[in-house]
Formats: structure tokens, C-alpha cells, sequence
């Protein structure tokens, strides 16, 4: 199955992220993210939905969702040129033997250390997915805590006339 | 000018064309109710809001105008949802106005509060939840513009009582609806045109499978003419009854589970298939990958997410259906005489007519009684329908002749919708005679709006096939369930012609075949009351043709001669 991202641009108004979600789960779409957020337009928010499926299924979720009445624009830029970051905040044990390499780990992922605790650090990291997705694995064998991911937001490169809409 | 929030919300009805309001008072909405008090807008009080969203649905169907109910906040709301949900499927313009607790109660759990618009979210096509009174105007234009244009459907919006209740300076608004994020369908892609064009004319086994989005469009006139220009066949869907004169010598009838057997065997053998405004459901394609299997696919439909969403279509056209027909037309060659393809579907029609058996002694076959109001209306009635067997007898033995005369439940399949839609279409067509042909047990569903019909003097006749059973239930247990009757047997019942005099109706019951006529002429006299007329059908009459959910079209049970 392959993994689509959506962008998808919506009124900002009440119950449009319940709008989007009721849809997503009552026709039953598999839903590997969704982020929200405003724009540089207060009254419009930007929604990036990562979808899986084959190119009906995709199609299908493209069209449902551009029929809601707040949603104003349905793009799948999987295959645009884009730039899409996650970021991710790990709560990792670190007690003086191993806080030396956890912060060598840091470094080559140009991450940074938000919180110094006795016994534990947090790590703040953004990237793509697959940058987070080792900064992950790298970070196991110390014994991750806690961990948070924030899910894909993406941005395709050029001016908005690349687009195609829906 | 000083108004309040409820004289607004009148106000704005009045604009949008509304004549008539169905609905049920209660707490939230009393300062709307104080203000219908004075307005010209017409209110029905129907006994259940469920009553109210069917007969607003009703009302819709029959006359082509977006149908209004109201309701209070709480359970009055949510006895609207199985009539929004019935809307929903079947595309159905309506306005639903639901009263609300006060904005500080909101979410407070509040006496009589229902997350409304929460609870609709899945079976509406907009909702909206007015926070202000200055937003009353722009809400309702909206909703109306929604619930009407493309693919119509039901709007609800939720109103709050305070919003209705506070006074402000208004100034009506005289600005048409513009939203960013809906843009009313407009055009055709010429490309698309083109290509349908050339397939429909190098067809050699054309087949036309019309449905609700021709009536919604207003487009019968156009498919009539295509049709008949090039002599295509045409078969129609439940919510496309109407759509084309059944009485025509091109109509193959109803495609489907409960399709004739020749619309079945062309939709098999045809070579190109105009599907227009219809959706490809289950009820109508059986086994998808055997479904018109031979056949390149026009797929005109206002839906672009219909596209595709249950079959691979070849040439797929989103627009309103009546445009695409009309721009389509003059590129169509005129198909001068009768072909190869039309003695093939005359044979099957020779061969494999609509058929029943004789009833018992005591008993009228039921497809008898759907005949004679065929032969006493000319096919001129308004008939609303329940849900079942007598639904798929009415669709197969009335032949509808124009739109708009057919009103039945198809996607959601509602029991209990038959009489009160029947209600508001003879609310908005008082000019038609208006029938709801009802099963014993479908009809039991929303019994209580007699007290609707006898209070404002609505002449429907309601006509039940009592056969003591949920017959298509019964039905499908004879069929799959080795005749296990688990609890379809309804034998225990009211005395329907004591009820309907109980309620100040009129009620008549026949169990003989040649008193049928005599009952119905003399039921359509009446034009001042209801009538409820009892017939005692053949408990096990079946309905036939049949295919087996899942099955191939092909594939169907009964209707042939060695049955």
C-alpha cells in the first residue's frame, strides 16, 4: 500500500476538524497522520493528512473530503517536489555514563537538548520522516521514556500555480 | 428596523420561498413558535418530528422545493435524524431547524440538550450552529443555497434560544450567497461530450440506466428526447421511477434485485451503458464485476466523488445531468428504425413478463391491487411508498409516467416514511390524487400522523397489503433461512378500519379481488379526510424477479415461465 500526503486547506471554523475526521472514519480511510494549523490567512487552516492506500482509495478520500463544505482546496502533493518535517520530542535516560554520547547522537542530528533532568534529557528533533525514524532507533538502546511525534506538515516547493487543483 | 433573532429567522423562510413549515413546538423554540404565530408561513403539527422530516421530504420530492421541519432542541432534534438520514441518501433538499439551549448552557448538559449538530455530522451534507443573531440571515441564505444546489441534500441549523429570542437592528441583506469553498457546478467538458457522443453513436446494444439525479436536475424532458432520438432503451433505478414514461416502448423498467428479467438481460448484453445521475448501488448491480460487463460506461453524475467510487467507468462526465444531455444531443445521430438490439429486448419481454400467481380464497394477490390504482390514476398520482415488498411491487406494477409522482425511501430503505412524505406531497401538490401504498407493518411505524392528516383535512389513501407478515423479511427467510419465520409474523395487529375511524379517518377493508375498484373509486371521492384501506393480500405472495444479494444480475430467482 502505498503512503499519499494530502494538503488540504480549510475554512477556520468550529467543527471542521470534526468534519474531516467523521469523514475519514465513517468511510473508513486508514489514517497514518493528520496535523492542523493556521495559515498566513487567519480565516483559513491547513490540514496535512497522511493516507494509505492505492490511487481509488486516494481519489476516493480526495473527492469526499472536497465535497465538505468547508474544505476549499483537496491537493496530493506525494509526488510533487516538497518539503514535509515532523518533529519529535524524546524523553531519553541518561545518567552520566552514557550523557557524552547522547549528546554526540544530538549533534549528528543536529538536534538540540531542551530539558536537563537528573536521570533524563529531552531531545527536540525536526526532519523528515526518515530522519526522525532513525533518530528514533538511535535513541532505543539508552531507553526511551516518553516519546512524541507531531505527524508530517508539507509544503510544496515553487509557487502555488505548481498546483493542481483537485 | 428592531427584530428579534425568531422574526429574522420568519423573515428569511418568507424570502427563500417557504410556504410551509412541518413541525412540533417545545421549550428551545418557543420564541420561534411566538412568531410563527403571526406569520403568513403555513405550520403543520404533526404528531412525531420523525413525521415532521418525512413530510418536509415528501413535500420535497413532490414539488421540487428545498422541504422545512422544525423541531425542539433535545428529543425533538433527535427524532429528526432517521427522517435527515432518509434525505441524505436519497439526495434530498431540506432545511431542518432544530431549537437549542441557550448559548450558556451549551455543553452544560442542560434539560432537553442534544449535541444536534454533532450527532448529524455523518448523514447531512452542512450543518451549522448560529452563535450570533446578526448571523441568522447569512446562516439561512446559506443553508438554503446548500440544501438545493449540486447535489442537493439536508442542511440542519441549530438555533440556540437566546439567538432567537435577542432583539437587533436589522437591515436585510439583498447580497446573493458567495462561499469560497462551494462553488455551484456549472458547464460540461466539451472532450467528455465528444467521446460520449461517439460511443452512443457506433453502439450497437445501447442501454440507458437513468435514476434520481435526472428528476433532481430536471432533466426527464432531455433523457426522453435522447431516448427516443435514438432509440435507446431505458431502465430506471427506484429513485429513478418518473425519470422516463414507463408507458414508453423503450422502458425496460426497474434494473436490479427486484428488476424486470429484460432490463436485467440488457444491462448483460448491452455494448455502451448512458448511466445518468444514478450511483451504481448494490440493490441495482448485484455482483459488480458482472455488471454490464460487455459494455463501454458513460457515467454522467452533478457527484464527482460518485465517479468511480464502485466501478471503473469509461467515460465519466461530472456535471448537472441536464446540461451534459443537452450539450450531448445535437452530436447524436438519429437512430431512424428499429434494430437487431430492439427484436432481442422484444423477445425478452414476450418471454419474461412481469407476472403473478392466483391468490386463496379470501385473498387478493397484491401486484393486483398496484395494477387497478395504476388503471383508476391513468398513472397520474402522487404514490409515496413504505419499505418492502409492496415498495418493489408499486415500483414494478405502477408505470410512472412523469416525475416528481413517485416519492419512496431507496438508499436508507426507511419504514414509516411512506405516509407521512405522502402528507407533505399532498401538501405541496394538493391538485394530485396521493396514495401511500404501505405494509402492515411499515405502516405502523408512523401511524400517529392520522391525527396530522384528519386535523388539517389531507385526503391520502393509504393502502395497506396486509399480509400479517414483514413480508420481505419473511421473504428473504423462506429464501436463505430455510423458512424459519423468526419473528416476521405480525398477525397480531390493530383493526385498521376501527383505527382510522378512532383517529376521524375513513377505513375500508376488502379481501376480495373484485371489490378492489369499487374500494379505491370510492376512497378517491373522499377530499376532506384520510382513508386507510385494509386488503387482505396473499400472506406469502413473493416478490419476483429476484436476484440474491451479491449475485449476478443474470442470476435471478422467479419470473421466468417454468416457475
Amino acid at each position: 500500500m502505498n503512503k499519499h500526503t494530502l494538503a488540504v486547506t480549510v475554512e477556520n471554523r468550529p467543527g471542521v476538524l470534526t468534519r474531516v475526521t467523521t469523514l475519514i472514519r465513517r468511510r473508513g480511510y486508514n489514517i497514518e497522520s493528520l496535523t492542523v494549523g493556521t495559515t498566513e490567512d487567519l480565516g483559513i487552516s491547513r490540514m496535512t493528512i497522511v493516507v494509505e492506500g492505492d490511487d481509488t482509495v486516494i481519489e476516493q478520500v480526495s473527492k469526499q473530503l472536497y465535497k465538505l463544505v468547508d474544505v476549499i482546496k483537496v491537493v496530493d502533493i506525494t509526488h510533487e517536489g516538497l518539503v514535509d518535517r515532523e518533529l519529535v520530542l524524546i524523553k531519553v535516560k541518561a545518567d552520566n555514563n552514557v550523557r557524552a554520547d547522547i549528546v554526540q547522537l544530538v549533534d549528528i542530528f543536529r538536534a538540540r537538548i531542551v530539558d536537563i533532568g537528573r536521570t533524563s534529557l529531552i531531545v527536540e528533533a525536526t526532519g523528515d520522516r526518515r530522519k526522525i525514524d532513525a533518530l528514533e532507533d538511535s535513541f532505543r538502546p539508552f531507553g526511551i521514556i516518553e516519546l512524541v511525534r507531531t505527524g508530517k506538515v508539507a509544503m510544496v516547493r515553487g509557487t502555488s500555480e505548481d498546483m493542481k487543483r483537485k | 428596523m428592531k427584530l428579534k433573532g425568531a422574526d429574522i429567522l420568519l423573515h428569511c423562510l418568507q424570502q427563500e420561498g417557504v410556504e410551509v413549515v412541518f413541525g412540533y413546538p417545545g421549550g428551545t423554540v418557543l420564541p420561534i413558535y411566538d412568531a410563527l404565530y403571526d406569520s403568513p408561513i403555513r405550520h403543520i403539527l404533526v404528531r412525531h418530528e420523525q413525521g415532521a422530516a418525512h413530510a418536509a421530504d415528501g413535500y420535497a420530492r413532490a414539488t421540487g422545493k428545498v422541504g422545512v421541519c422544525l423541531a425542539t432542541s433535545g428529543p425533538g432534534a433527535t427524532n429528526l435524524v432517521t427522517g435527515i438520514a432518509t434525505a441524505n441518501m436519497d439526495s434530498v433538499p431540506l432545511v431542518c431547524l432544530t431549537g437549542q439551549v441557550a448559548s450558556a448552557l451549551i455543553g452544560k448538559d442542560a434539560f432537553q440538550e442534544a449535541d444536534i449538530t454533532g450527532i448529524t455530522l455523518p448523514i447531512t451534507k452542512h450543518s451549522y450552529q448560529v452563535q450570533r443573531t446578526e448571523d441568522v440571515e447569512r446562516v439561512i441564505k446559506e443553508a438554503f443555497y446548500i440544501a438545493r444546489t449540486n447535489r442537493p441534500g439536508p442542511v440542519v441549523v441549530d438555533l440556540p434560544k437566546d439567538i432567537m429570542a435577542r432583539e437587533i437592528d436589522f437591515e436585510p441583506d439583498p447580497s446573493e450567497v458567495k462561499l469560497r469553498s462551494y462553488r455551484v457546478m456549472k458547464g460540461v467538458n466539451s472532450g467528455q461530450i465528444v467521446a460520449a457522443a461517439d460511443a452512443i453513436n457506433k453502439a450497437q446494444r445501447p442501454v440507458i440506466y437513468a435514476g434520481g439525479g435526472v428528476i433532481a436536475s430536471d432533466a426527464s424532458e432531455e433523457l426522453k428526447e435522447m431516448a427516443e432520438k435514438c432509440r435507446i432503451p431505458v431502465t430506471t433505478t427506484l429513485m429513478g421511477m418518473g425519470a422516463f414514461p414507463g408507458t414508453s416502448y423503450l422502458a425496460l423498467g426497474m434494473l436490479g434485485m427486484h428488476g424486470t428479467r429484460y432490463a436485467n438481460y440488457a444491462i448483460g448484453e448491452c455494448d455502451v451503458l448512458i448511466a445518468v445521475g444514478v450511483r451504481f448501488d448494490d440493490r441495482v448491480t448485484g455482483k459488480l464485476e458482472t455488471f454490464a460487463p460487455n459494455a463501454r460506461v458513460i457515467h454522467i453524475d452533478i457527484d464527482a466523488a460518485e465517479i468511480g467510487k464502485n466501478t471503473a467507468v469509461h467515460i465519466p462526465i461530472v456535471a448537472e445531468a441536464k446540461e451534459a444531455l443537452q450539450a450531448l444531443l445535437p452530436r447524436l445521430q438519429p437512430v431512424e428504425e428499429m434494430t437487431e438490439w430492439h427484436n432481442i429486448i422484444s423477445k425478452w419481454k414476450d418471454e419474461f413478463p412481469l407476472r403473478y400467481g392466483k391468490p386463496s380464497e379470501g385473498r387478493i394477490m397484491p401486484q393486483h391491487i398496484v395494477e387497478k390504482i395504476y388503471d383508476l390514476t391513468r398513472g397520474d398520482a402522487i404514490i409515496a411508498t413504505e419499505v418492502g415488498q409492496h415498495q418493489m411491487w408499486t415500483a414494478q406494477y405502477y408505470l410512472f409516467k412523469e416525475p416528481r409522482t413517485f416519492v419512496s425511501s431507496g438508499g436508507l430503505g426507511t419504514m414509516g416514511f411512506g405516509f407521512p412524505a405522502a402528507i407533505g406531497a399532498k401538501v405541496g401538490r394538493p391538485d394530485k390524487h396521493v396514495f401511500d401504498i404501505a405494509g402492515d407493518g411499515s405502516i405502523q411505524m408512523n401511524i400517529q400522523e392520522l391525527g396530522t392528516a384528519v386535523q388539517y383535512r389531507i385526503p391520502v389513501i393509504i393502502c395497506i397489503l396486509n399480509n400479517q407478515y414483514l413480508g420481505m423479511v419473511r421473504q428473504w427467510q423462506e429464501l436463505f433461512h430455510e423458512g424459519r419465520y423468526s419473528y416476521t409474523d405480525m398477525s397480531h395487529q390493530p383493526d385498521f378500519v376501527k383505527l382510522a375511524e378512532a383517529y376521524g379517518a375513513v377505513g375500508m377493508r376488502v379481501n376480495r379481488t373484485e371489490d378492489v375498484e369499487g374500494v379505491l373509486l370510492e376512497a378517491m371521492k373522499v377530499t376532506d379526510r384520510p382513508v386507510i384501506i385494509d386488503f387482505q393480500v396473499e400472506r406469502e405472495a413473493g416478490v419476483y424477479p429476484m436476484v440474491p444479494p451479491g449475485e449476478s444480475l443474470l442470476n435471478m430467482l422467479g419470473g421466468d415461465l417454468d416457475e
